[in-house]
């Protein structure tokens, strides 16, 4: 070391300091989308105070900094997992089956307004919103036409659902139920994560308490019923998307989650049984090797937190998996073909982070949904870097760089710090930190506050858009864009209102009443909501049980 | 003499939760000597044009990303003209997620302009300076006929 | 004017948007709108003005939500003018009360209620000629037949007091805990408010908060007056303080406690605002109120005017330069302008 400390005053003396006399350098300083300093060079010096063994190690060993599994993608690939849903069941049934063709590996549900706020396609709320930005689902007829001739025993299915997951993961199961596919096999997702919701994407129905309680009923239930599914998606996706820098996306996520891992000891759930099923959610925006380091610091934070803090001795507990999305905010309106670059280079963070399972986005989302074209040239940019690029045959192939090694440390502690800072607002519990930080309006502040940041510098031309503020030019959209098709909303009420009059009724009231008294003696609620699903009970029958139980959330607004 | 402030509400209506243009945009207008009138999250059409108004403002600007834009806005209008508030005294705003191919008819029922992601907000608050002088001046010479 | 006798006739026949106008106009200084307030002048005086001041993040707006949904219940039509502070230097705002207007009861919704109206309103950052400006607002308000009208304030300095006195009932706003106790002293709250409100009382140290409030308010000047008074040659026997104070003041500000998120503590509120209005219209007390409140309106005004005149008519910018410039000293500057207004009134 003592060789190189000189060696680089050497440098900085005879090399740099002329040459920056003569030639200065494009910025004053140079600092990464979250505010990092960025150095001109790093060498070992910036990471003497990294271990290999102890903070770094290999894939598949603690603290797991390098990857999750010993072969990574060397094993199996990452799943290449397309966000998608439109219109009715049938329509999304109709591009599943697209996407499936074209070699996605994994299906991930978008629903529709109305149905991720937990209210049905008749609702006069629902009015305009029926099948626009998802695919409308109501009641379990539904699920039927969606999963129409696909097999549950031989796919996984993501679903972004949140104040009603319950809903969709009995509605899921049932499918299983009617395909003859046992339970233990149903694999998947349900992104489950409230805290989020109050933190960044704001689909609220049931105050954040209640909101938990639910989560932990389905934990309860999830464990012992399907116990190959993913019963909670732990996002940072989105309050990212809200604005938030990298780091405080790093910090909240991993707050989030211990919060919902002391929620479940608190009922008693043993921590080794459920950790299996936590997965994690993450964003990847501009910024490379800031979203690389990221990907790295979560999985060796996480690994800590599990064993040391929640004393988890199963090795697979201290797993951090997780899906990742490219950054839907960096897409811009303008030259929307510059879109699918951003993808690929968001993507190939993703993949070099070590993510489990992918999103790419498509290059005319910042018109409208994904169009035929636009989507597979977003599955297309997952197979080229996994079959063409040569990235996925080796494991963390930046481990070691100095510069991601000392990023990867310094997004770690710079995320510990929002971490004990939301532990003393809980005195001590994380849950009643993040809580806490709800009431009171501390996430919402910080993203808040960081997203105004951004957009200033984007104003002030201190931080270049490709073709919205640089390289602009006169331009008129010639994509083809993606059309609802109008007559969707009537459609779906009619078939709403065929299965309401055809029913049983009365085994629908039965189960509802079954649901609220659950509720009201705090009971698990999946075992009715089972029953109430089976029934053909609606979304907003359901929802408006658990509503009129707990009460509806107001959020606080700050600006 | 006072300068009259020019009053802005932001609106969002519907279901749609991304509030993270329409809150930037608040401050941005704030920062440039609006009055900005926000109205959080998830309003109906009938509030934001009881809103509207009340609070007799001068621009009504309504962020929307989920697609429900050619339901949600006419009604905004039609019920501003339900409470009595006239629509073509204020500037009728949209901004978010708008296909083009929707901009004309959003126009051709009282919109005065749709803003696309990237527009500047530098840009947003020039047109509502000019505009807004703009609709008075037709109002008056109609009103001085 | 046309116009001015269609937006009075408006106001005066319930048309919300004749309202919203003449707010605009009133609040920007348009000649229409001292037109407006001149006509409907005599249609004001039925209303119970209450206003709101307290600290940001008390849950003042939470406050008045809960109570415009209270006395709706009761039968009462509500007005609101919520005042946020400005910026004063590019005099932009952000209006953030009425966002936060949202009732207990989900099924009724405040901002779609014909009973209900709420303006915002900016400080524009100066606090001069705000309180007029206020009570031409809320006068408007009255004429158009609101029962109740609320006014609400961030309060910290001196112009939210000078708005509270616009006010019939003056409601001060507190959270358990909040601050230095001296500060709250110091800042005048402690003599303004007709009913004092503890709010977010399910926080630790709220009936401390409580106890304190009521001994301070037992200590007011009066009071200490009074006893003074009692002191040697009359001995009262019961030496209840209450009772003392009783005598000296007739109305001892109560303290409500409240937790407006849930609604608790609202209805005990209400019930004290209209006491208080009782009272004011038994005691007669409301004339005094509010003949102290033209006062201050009318000098507040006047005021104004003057201001406008001088800066217009005598050569303001002059006079300025010259003060700077050594060549005059304020004192004389202002006795010269006194003696040219004085020769113009003789």
């Amino acid at each position: 070391m003592m060789g190189i400390d000189k060696k680089r005053q050497e440098w900085e003396e005879k090399c740099l300091k002329p040459w920056l006399k003569r030639a200065k350098e494009r910025e004053e300083k140079f600092e990464t989308l979250s505010g990092i300093e960025v150095k001109r060079v790093y060498d070992p010096l910036d990471i003497q105070h990294i271990d290999y063994t102890k903070d770094i190690g290999y894939p598949g060993e603690f603290p797991f900094t390098r990857g999750v599994y010993p072969t990574m993608y060397r094993g199996r690939l990452w799943t290449m997992r397309q966000f998608s849903g439109f219109g009715t069941a049938e329509d999304t049934n109709v591009r599943w089956k697209m996407l499936l063709a074209e070699g996605e590996t994994g299906l991930s549900t978008a629903f529709d307004f109305p149905t991720l706020m937990g209210i049905d396609s008749d609702d006069p709320l629902a009015d305009g919103e029926v099948g626009k930005v998802g695919v409308a689902v109501d009641t379990l007829k539904d699920f039927e036409i969606l999963f129409e001739g696909i097999p549950l025993d031989k796919i996984s299915t993501s679903f972004t659902i949140n104040p009603p997951a319950a809903i969709i993961l009995a509605m899921y199961v049932i499918i299983g139920d009617m395909q003859g596919v046992a339970r233990e096999q149903i694999r998947g997702t349900i992104q489950n994560d409230m805290l989020k919701e109050f933190h960044a994407q704001n689909t609220l129905v049931l105050p954040p308490e209640p909101s938990v309680k639910v989560i932990i009923d389905i934990f309860e239930w999830g464990i012992e019923n399907v116990p190959k599914f993913n019963l909670i998606s732990i996002s940072g996706y989105h309050i990212r998307e809200a604005g938030s820098t990298a780091v405080q996306e790093l910090a909240f996520t991993i707050a989030d989650g211990m919060a919902y891992v002391e929620a479940a000891i608190e009922r008693g759930i043993d921590v080794d049984r459920l950790a299996p099923q936590l997965s994690f959610f993450f964003n990847s925006h501009n910024d490379f090797f800031e979203e690389i380091a990221k990907f790295r610091a979560a999985r060796r934070m996480w690994a800590k937190i599990m064993r040391d803090e929640y004393g988890a001795k199963n090795p697979r507990s201290w797993w951090l998996k997780f899906h990742t999305q490219t950054a839907g905010c960096s897409l811009t309106a303008q030259q929307p073909l510059n879109n699918i670059v951003r993808t690929t280079v968001q993507a190939l963070a993703a993949v070099l982070g070590g993510t489990q399972s992918l999103h790419t986005n498509s290059f005319d989302e910042a018109w409208a949904l994904p169009s035929e074209e636009a989507v597979r040239v977003a599955l297309r940019t997952q197979q080229i870097l996994a079959h063409e690029s040569g990235v996925a045959n080796t494991i963390d192939p930046l481990a070691g760089s100095y510069y991601v090694e000392w990023l990867t440390d310094k997004m770690e502690k710079l995320a510990w710090k929002y971490i004990e800072q939301i532990r003393k607002m809980g005195e001590g519990s994380m849950l009643r930190g993040v809580l806490k930080g709800i009431e009171n309006g501390f996430f919402v502040k910080e993203i808040s506050n960081a997203a105004a940041r951004y957009q200033k510098e984007i104003e002030e031309g201190k931080r270049i858009i490709v073709g919205v503020n640089k390289f602009t030019i006169e331009e008129e959209l010639k994509i083809p864009i993606l059309k609802v098709d109008p007559e969707v909303q009537r459609r779906q009420i009619e078939r709403l209102r065929r299965i309401k009059a055809e029913r049983d009724n009365k085994s629908v009231k039965d189960a509802l009443n079954w649901l609220r008294s659950a509720a009201e003696n705090d009971e698990n609620v999946m075992p009715p909501i089972l029953e109430a699903v089976k029934c053909y009970a609606t979304v907003g029958e359901i929802m408006g049980v658990l509503k009129k139980v707990y009460g509806t959330y107001k959020k606080p607004i700050i600006i | 003499m006072t300068i009259k402030k020019i009053r802005v509400l932001v609106a969002k209506v519907g279901l749609d939760g991304h509030d993270r243009g329409a809150k930037v945009l608040a401050r941005f207008l704030r920062d440039a000597g609006f009055e900005v009138i926000y109205t959080g999250l998830h309003r109906t059409p009938q509030e934001v044009a009881m809103a509207a108004v009340d609070e007799d403002v001068d621009v009504v600007g309504i962020s929307l990303h989920s697609g429900a834009h050619l339901t949600l806005v006419p009604k905004v209008i039609k019920y501003i003209e339900e409470f009595g508030g006239n629509p073509s005294e204020m500037l009728i705003l949209v901004g978010g997620i708008i296909p083009t191919d929707d901009i004309p008819k959003l126009k051709s029922q009282g919109v005065d302009e749709v803003f696309i992601p990237g527009t500047p907000i530098d840009e947003i608050i020039e047109y509502i300076k000019t505009n807004v002088a703009k609709k008075k001046q037709l109002l008056k010479e109609k009103v001085d006929q | 004017m046309n116009e001015v006798s269609d937006l009075v006739q408006g106001i005066l026949s319930g048309n919300r948007r004749a309202l919203a106008r003449a707010i605009t106009y009133v609040e920007n200084n348009y000649s229409e709108g001292k037109e407006i307030m001149r006509q409907i002048h005599k249609e004001t005086g039925k209303a119970h003005i209450i206003g709101l001041t307290g600290f940001p993040g008390v849950g003042k707006s939470t406050i008045v939500s809960k109570l415009t949904e209270e006395f709706r219940s009761r039968g009462k039509t509500v007005g609101i003018v919520a005042v946020d502070p400005g910026s004063p230097f590019t005099g932009g705002a952000l209006l953030g009360d009425r966002l936060r207007m949202e009732g207990f009861d989900s099924s009724k919704n405040l901002w779609t209620d014909p009973g209900v109206f709420f303006r915002s309103m900016s400080s524009r950052g100066r606090a001069g000629g705000l309180a007029a400006k206020t009570g031409d607002v809320v006068r408007l308000l009255d004429a158009f037949g609101f029962d109740i009208i609320f006014v609400e304030t961030v309060g910290a300095g001196q112009s939210e007091v000078d708005i509270i006195e616009v006010a019939d009932t003056s409601v001060v706003v507190l959270m358990p805990e909040i601050g230095d106790d001296i500060q709250i002293s110091k800042a005048g709250i402690l003599e303004i408010g007709d009913i004092y409100v503890v709010n977010k009382a399910d926080l630790d140290g709220a009936d401390k908060t409580v106890k304190w409030l009521k001994a301070m308010l037992l200590l007011s000047e009066d009071l200490v007056q009074s006893l003074t008074k009692f002191s040697h040659a009359d001995e009262p026997k019961a030496q209840n303080m209450e009772s003392l104070a009783t005598k000296s003041s007739d109305w001892i500000p109560p303290v409500v406690k409240t937790i407006a998120e849930r609604g608790d503590g609202i209805k005990e509120l209400a019930d004290a605002i209209e006491d208080h209005f009782e009272y004011l219209k038994k005691s007669s007390k409301l004339e005094q109120k509010r003949e102290e409140r033209v006062k201050r309106e009318l000098l507040e005004i006047l005021m104004e005017e003057i201001k406008e005149l001088v800066k217009s008519k005598l050569n303001y910018r002059e006079i300025i330069h010259q003060i700077i410039e050594g060549k005059l000293d304020p004192h004389t500057a202002a006795e010269e302008i006194v003696k040219k207004l004085k020769s113009v009134i003789s």
